[in-house]
């Protein structure tokens, strides 16, 4: 009976696996196939060909370098500004008695939580005011503006809940508001930063809505974005649409694989308190 | 934001954690990345209203018309598509990503062999973007693609249709792969709460004779009371913010069969260049969301408190 049970388990969670796991190497696959095998057989075939040129012609004539380019430029200052001054703040509304802590506090979560579409416009007119329209700055400081209320929450709940013993030890050696930021606090609050980082990442590098608001050529579209451009250019290409699909995915599965247990704390973050 | 400066000197040991000073640099650490915010969220949100009561094509300047925008959509068929398919999204994407996610959090909470693969399975596609999901699943969907070969194997040929492009079935075809997405995500935050949960309350209810259904109904669905809140937030928000997916597989299309707010709200700002309109579903989002953002904002403050 119970091998009965576990035999079960497992043949489900088998067929479900394949479920998840199946498009997703299917287009591996086919990143690998040939023009005219595809054409000859369709995209529901098993491959019958062998090419990597694919991912050359993605990489090159589909701009695929460039645009991951332009995601790095934008995502590495975004993630590092946006927990820089996250931390910031949320280090002097957690562990000093700021006049309307809470409010602001709150205020900076509101903002995050609004739908982006209200913002949208506004954003646009604004960048194109300051001169950053279609520029990678417009991006960086809107992705910073917007993941700010956020981050700003998580470290706050995290570090109003480090022992004041250690800023009061530090504060009775001498140290500043300054050094008992970077040389203590900073330290503490490492895996809660590091699981944000990774979150972050992968939120601003799969991001289209702020790239396709603020930025208008080509050339400057980050990897996202970019990929619905390459669908355009190789229309009937599905071999090379696939390898701009696998390029583009390779990044965020890269930070997950390496800071998993981050990531997913990261998720769970907000949810058991 | 009224952070006074003050330096009344540090009595550590009898306020705890808490010193009373003040210093410039605290007072920056608040305001450098209230200020961001402000230049990038609140001020615009605030414009954002303000848009909607006008008419504005970009060039010109904004002319105010009061209401007009919102009298307009109140008879607008596409804005009345848009909200119908935003409820059935919320509901398809949204119930289902809870139950498939949770269903999945239960079968896989314990450890045992196979589990790790399992989870890491369903986790996958969380870490694609939703442009990288939309193209996986558009091969599926192709003309003699995986959909159809699938069907022509088991005998279904009269159900093969282009999944995409016939406006009887292009929302359903997007709402599957959102969904497909979403589920490992939901499952993660399920995990986290069912592993948070003190194994002696199941221990103490299998003592008193409860069988796993009445385990289920008492013990594990009253002590997940704080991650649903969690999950029903992050669901509803995510529902309303959905337009990826949707932009990147059908823009919308065909006839607006598969339109959403924000993908109508999206194509009539910066296609048809009409912003004050598009203000005026944006806002419209935003009233939608509100509740939920404010019983978010409730649970915050008393956490907080």
């Amino acid at each position: 009976m119970n091998k009965l049970r576990t035999g079960a388990f497992h043949t489900g969670m088998i067929l479900l696996s394949l479920l998840w796991l199946g498009p997703v190497l299917w287009v591996v696959v086919m990143s690998t196939r040939s023009f005219d095998d595809i054409a000859a057989h369709g995209v529901g075939s098993l491959p019958r060909s062998f090419t990597l040129d694919t991912y050359r012609q993605a990489w090159t004539d589909g701009g695929e370098l460039r645009a991951l380019i332009n995601s790095m430029v934008v995502t590495v200052p975004s993630v590092l500004l946006s927990l820089g001054l996250a931390a910031m703040a949320a280090f002097a509304l957690s562990r000093f008695r700021i006049p309307g802590r809470r409010t602001i506090l709150l205020l900076m979560l509101a903002g995050n939580l609004l739908p982006p579409q209200i913002l949208l416009i506004p954003v646009a007119k604004f960048s194109e005011l300051t001169g950053l329209y279609d520029t990678l700055w417009a991006l960086i400081a809107v992705q910073v503006g917007f993941g700010l209320g956020f981050y700003t929450f998580v470290l706050h709940g995290f570090m109003r809940d480090l022992p004041g013993e250690i800023q009061e030890a530090a504060t009775i050696d001498g140290a500043g508001t300054a050094q008992i930021f970077t040389k203590v606090m900073l330290p503490l609050t490492r895996p809660a930063l590091a699981a944000l980082g990774a979150l972050s990442f992968t939120w601003i590098f799969n991001d289209l809505l702020w790239a396709i608001t603020v930025l208008r050529t080509d050339d400057n579209m980050p990897v996202t974005p970019a990929l619905l451009g390459l669908q355009g250019q190789f229309v009937s290409s599905w071999n090379v649409i696939a390898a701009g699909t696998v390029i583009a995915a390779v990044p965020t599965v890269a930070v997950f694989l390496r800071f998993q247990r981050h990531f997913v704390s990261g998720l769970a973050l907000g949810a058991v308190k | 934001m009224t952070a006074t400066i003050s330096t009344t000197s540090v009595t550590p040991i009898r306020r705890r954690r808490r010193s009373a000073r003040l210093s410039p640099l605290l007072v920056a650490f608040v305001l450098v990345p209230f200020l961001v915010e402000s230049i990038w969220v609140f001020w615009p949100a605030l414009q954002g209203f303000w848009f909607s009561l006008t008419r504005w094509d970009g060039m010109s300047p904004p002319a105010f018309v009061g209401t007009d925008n919102y009298v307009e959509l109140a008879g607008d068929a596409t804005f009345r598509g848009a909200l119908v398919n935003t409820v059935i999204w919320l509901v398809l994407f949204g119930g289902l990503s809870v139950l498939g996610g949770f269903g999945m959090a239960l079968v896989l909470q314990k450890e045992r062999r196979g589990v790790g693969f399992y989870r890491a399975a369903l986790f996958t596609p969380v870490v694609f973007s939703l442009v990288v999901t939309a193209l996986v699943w558009r091969v599926f969907y192709q003309p003699d693609g995986i959909a159809d070969t699938l069907l022509r194997a088991v005998g279904l040929e009269s159900l093969i249709r282009p999944w995409l492009a016939d406006p009887q079935t292009a929302l359903y075809a997007v709402i599957l792969p959102a969904l497909w997405r979403q589920i490992g995500y939901v499952m993660v935050l399920f995990l986290a709460g069912l592993k948070a949960i003190d194994p002696a309350l199941h221990e103490a209810a299998r003592m008193d004779g409860a069988n796993s259904w009445q385990r289920l109904r008492h013990v594990t669905i009253p002590q997940l009371k704080g991650v649903n809140a969690v999950v029903l937030s992050v669901i509803v928000i995510d529902s309303l913010r959905s337009f990826d997916i949707v932009w990147s597989l059908t823009k919308g299309g065909p006839y607006h069969s598969s339109e959403l707010l924000s993908t109508y709200m999206y194509s009539t700002a910066f296609q048809s260049l009409r912003l004050g309109y598009a203000s005026a579903i944006a806002v419209v989002i935003f009233v939608l969301a509100l509740a939920v953002i404010l019983g978010y904002l409730v649970r915050a403050f008393r956490e907080e408190a």
